[in-house]
């Protein structure tokens, strides 16, 4: 059973304190919904979540039946989607999602290929340049990249930013299956997505 | 997802082959790194073109291109994700040791390539002569390797400063210093009748030792460079 175990996380930045003394756990099954205001700290607590940003105190353990998975692990069984993100302009879809397969250690087929792009509603686009993309095809194939490895921990920042409402939908289904299998974490300060999770934790920056 | 066993070495791969999809789409590094050889290639070439110099100082101009060549391009391999936000998502999802083999074999390339370019100019358009084809051909690897090797790292740490340009050249210089000594006797050798490869040896120890050094330490250190 894979858990995640958040102890008083506390991250500042020079003397404002973003975050103070944060702390949750959660078991596979269960979500979260990371709310409050603007700057409140919700996009630094998911990275530090994701090991991209180092707490100034406390910490985040993952655990698998009792052990603690090491950041090797953690890379294989986490995903993170963000509105910082970006993926490569240069390449199209197909070749971003073979590129980013490879490096979860998947070989993805043009079959494989036409149905993840399916999946995000980006059928028969797969060879465009992810630059020729909208903002919203370009959110969705941020979310194709981060189902590539099944991921235990999935960490969504603002879920359904620059999306319409087939693109909604599409983050909708992803969280639904998220909630049965893994851990999902969502921080988000739209009221209507306080719904995508079970549980609640507010931040007040 | 079905789940194949990829190794370090298929990432590595994988990362390299990525980032040469991207410079040729793009040319980013490529037209920085040539334009800058060419244009200082011809300075020089007009300013000692019809002078007879020694092998010492042809060895040392050759050099200088080459270096202030890699130092406006190399950069680029590090400073080109984090400005485009493409870290991130390499971070999130790549292994660190494949990330450095894939960069360093880029830069490698680069290098190799600006080296294919500059060395035949460089011989046509001043009065250098050649005389020992195969040390110039070894010095010139030991070289692409060890710039390739030291610069790598270099490049990861300063893609997150600001004044980006200037930082890679003012950190690397004292790191490629013995390097730069290294090659340029060494291609001193090359370009003197009485050189070869059997006097040149003390050379190519060095420039062996020091990319072999280079490299290991840089494998060592670039996790916390990277990920941190």
């Amino acid at each position: 059973m894979y858990t995640l175990e958040v102890l008083s996380l506390t991250k500042g930045f020079g003397p404002r304190q973003v975050l103070k003394d944060v702390s949750f756990s959660l078991t596979v099954g269960d979500s979260l919904a990371v709310i409050g205001k603007n700057g409140s700290g919700k996009t630094t607590l998911l990275r530090i979540l994701a090991g991209l940003m180092i707490p100034t105190r406390g910490k985040a353990v993952f655990m698998h039946d009792s052990q603690k998975l090491d950041r090797a692990a953690i890379r294989q069984r986490l995903s993170y989607v963000g509105p910082e993100l970006a993926l490569y302009d240069a390449l199209t879809a197909a070749e971003n999602l073979r590129f980013f397969g490879k490096m979860r250690g998947i070989s993805l087929d043009n079959e494989l290929i036409v149905k993840i792009t399916e999946m995000v509603g980006l059928s028969g686009r797969e060879n465009d340049l992810y630059r020729a993309y909208s903002s919203g095809m370009k959110q969705r194939l941020k979310y194709a990249v981060a189902l590539l490895n099944d991921p235990t921990y999935l960490l969504l920042d603002e879920p359904t930013a620059n999306l319409d409402e087939e693109g909604r939908q599409v983050v909708s289904q992803i969280i639904a299956r998220q909630k049965e299998n893994g851990i999902l974490i969502v921080a988000t300060n739209e009221q209507e997505e306080y719904g995508f999770a079970e549980k609640q934790y507010r931040l007040d920056g | 997802m079905p789940k194949n066993s990829i190794g370090l070495t298929a990432k590595s791969w994988a990362v390299l082959r990525k980032d040469i999809q991207v410079e040729f789409r793009s040319r980013y590094a490529l037209n920085a790194i040539l334009l800058f050889g060419v244009t200082t290639l011809t300075v020089v070439s007009f300013s000692v073109g019809q002078k007879n110099l020694s092998g010492e100082l042809y060895a040392a101009l050759f050099w200088i291109i080459i270096f202030f060549s890699a130092m406006s391009g190399l950069a680029h391999v590090f400073v080109r994700e984090e400005d485009a936000k493409t870290a991130t998502v390499l971070r999130l999802t790549a292994d660190t040791t494949a990330v450095y083999w894939g960069k360093l074999g880029f830069n490698f390339l680069l290098l190799s390539l600006l080296e294919a370019v500059i060395t035949p100019l460089f011989l046509m358009m001043t009065d250098a002569i050649l005389h020992h084809f195969f040390l110039l051909l070894i010095i010139l690897f030991l070289g692409a390797v060890g710039l390739a090797g030291a610069t790598t790292l270099i490049a990861a740490i300063i893609s997150k400063a600001s004044v980006k340009g200037a930082l890679f050249a003012v950190l690397s210089f004292p790191i490629l210093l013995p390097l730069l000594i290294g090659v340029i006797n060494g291609t001193t050798k090359a370009l003197t009748a009485t050189g070869g490869v059997t006097q040149a040896s003390s050379e190519l120890q060095l420039l062996t030792s020091y990319a072999v050094v280079m490299i290991t330490a840089s494998l060592l250190l670039f996790e916390f460079v990277w990920e941190e």
